[in-house]
């Protein structure tokens, strides 16, 4: 099903869902998490392994009550302030919090992607994680009786990623870094794609990963919906952007100034460059 | 001979770089880990298989990546895994040689905090990234490096959130726990080199960097740090080390 990105948000994403937004620094589906918050969706968990400066965002508009996360940086810059603030201060609202390793989230993914309870791994032992969330315990393998780490499958509402290309019946092609993207899309109940562009047909691309329409829910034609992370073979990551972002960030009021010029003041439509 | 200027941050990356060779695989992390790797792999270790978390498995990016995702570092790769793989089949058993890592605070065991400083953990000062991969890094690399500049601040005598195990609480600890690598060799500062006492793994100054006296590395220390007897000083950067730092980096 293609839809507006509009359209899309209004019928997949509901007030208290869990919602992942994936893609490892490539493919950042930044245009989608820009709807979000345009359309004022409240009490999400957002889930995302590096919540970086789309995230930033969605926290400090309000959007979330909680975030499971495992790196919230911005990449080769520094720290998320709004994302600080709202742990620190409670600004604008009390952001709670569930944190792991990559390596955890990850196979919490699989093991959501997998339709088991829960995926193991050499992770986590000695470190002060394991005592702030119930979600990291250990488990005896029944076979050699070692003792070994686990966590609970993750399995989101709705996962969001953004791809390269779609065909006219909704199956997703993306390459280059692809990050955790196969598997939370298939570990979410429902999965929203934007895409570069929608094309007759998808010619094969080296280490690409194909998407089948099937577990697909509805793809959202977004030309340069990833900006400022950047789509491999389209548009390059604009390193100034998140440079920028750390000034715009640090600060309530002009962080407020920055959504409503580049947020609410700019719906965005299917076409848009 | 001519004297060569430098910093003591290029001084502490040409020295990280130093400590890679041509045969190593090498997870690499941002910043001054990625910078050292790079540096390395143009001069005397140009067979270094860097490994980025974003699954770019032997890259070799032209120019330093700003995040561990940049395009440059898919583009350059012998191939590209997805995230569970770089974690499941490449790190987890073991095959990866050395792990580079920062730190926002380390302390006399080389265990890492890049969490929270002061508070507690639900209310903390100082909120940092977190984890990331560092914790797996630390923990399966057959051996771990640390980068860091040394201050008072940084190097103290308890961690206030351990994010990533070094030693533990000293000898025995990471075979307690079972962490299959052997931990932290070397942490690597703008001061000088240290290296875990072989029988204690408590941290053990064994090299001070051109013009810093070990009184000066004490005073950077937060706790009272162990000297080697006769620590060496250590070598200066060359010049095609500088060269192909600053062309990285100004670029």
């Amino acid at each position: 099903m293609i839809v507006p990105l509009d359209e899309g948000i209004r019928e997949f994403v509901h007030d208290g869902d869990t919602v992942a937004l994936e893609g490892f620094t490539h493919l950042i589906p930044v245009a989608a998490g820009h709807e979000i918050i345009r359309q004022g969706l409240r009490d999400l968990t957002l889930v995302r392994m590096t919540p970086d400066i789309v995230y930033d965002q969605m926290i400090g508009a309000g959007c979330a009550r909680k975030l499971i996360f495992s790196w919230g940086g911005n990449p080769g810059v520094g720290s998320l302030h709004r994302f600080r603030d709202a742990i620190q201060n409670g600004w604008p609202r009390p952001l709670e919090i569930e944190e792991h390793s990559h390596a955890g989230m990850a196979n919490r993914y699989v093991a959501g992607a997998s339709g088991v309870p829960f995926a193991v791994l050499r992770g986590y032992t000695g470190t002060d994680l394991i005592a702030q969330t119930s979600q990291i315990a250990t488990v005896t393998c029944p076979f050699t009786g070692e003792e070994i780490t686990a966590v609970p499958a993750l399995n989101p509402d709705v996962a969001i990623v953004h791809a390269q290309r779609a065909d006219r019946s909704g199956n997703v092609q993306l390459w280059g870094i692809t990050g955790v993207q196969k598997e939370v899309v298939l570990a979410a109940e429902r999965a929203l794609v934007t895409v570069e562009e929608i094309v007759d047909n998808l010619d094969p691309v080296p280490g690409q990963v194909l998407l089948p329409s099937r577990v697909v829910s509805a793809v959202a034609e977004v030309p340069g919906g990833a900006r400022p992370s950047y789509a491999h073979g389209y548009y390059a990551r604009s390193n100034p952007a998140y440079q920028d972002w750390d000034a715009i960030g640090r600060d309530r009021e002009e962080f407020q100034r920055w959504l409503r010029t580049e947020v609410y003041g700019t719906a965005r439509t299917t076409r848009e460059g | 001979m001519t004297t060569l200027q430098y910093t003591a941050d290029e001084m502490m990356t040409v020295t990280a770089a130093r400590s890679l060779t041509t045969d190593m695989a090498c997870f690499v992390g941002i910043g001054l880990p990625s910078t050292a790797a790079n540096v390395a792999v143009r001069t005397h270790a140009p067979g270094l298989w860097m490994i980025y978390e974003s699954g770019t498995l032997g890259t070799n990016p032209d120019s330093l990546p700003l995040s561990i995702g940049d395009g440059i570092l898919a583009e350059t790769a012998d191939t590209v895994v997805s995230v569970p793989e770089v974690f499941n089949y490449w790190l987890q058993p073991g095959r990866i040689d050395v792990g580079f890592l920062g730190a926002a605070q380390i302390d006399r065991y080389a265990n890492i905090n890049t969490t929270v400083i002061g508070g507690d953990y639900s209310d903390p000062k100082v909120r940092l990234p977190g984890a990331g991969g560092a914790p797996e890094i630390a923990a399966n690399c057959k051996e771990v490096i640390v980068i860091v500049r040394q201050s008072a601040r940084t190097f103290v005598d308890s961690v206030d959130f351990v994010t990533s195990v070094g030693h533990g609480k000293g000898a025995g600890d990471r075979e307690r726990l079972g962490l299959t690598g052997r931990g932290p060799t070397r942490v690597i500062t703008d001061l000088g080199v240290l290296e875990p006492d072989p029988s204690t793994r408590e941290l053990t100054l064994v090299s001070v960097h051109p013009g810093v006296t070990v009184d000066e590395v004490r005073a950077a220390t937060g706790w009272d740090l162990r000297v080697a007897a006769e620590p060496e000083t250590t070598d200066e950067p060359g010049e095609k080390e500088l060269s192909v730092l600053r062309s990285l980096t100004s670029s």
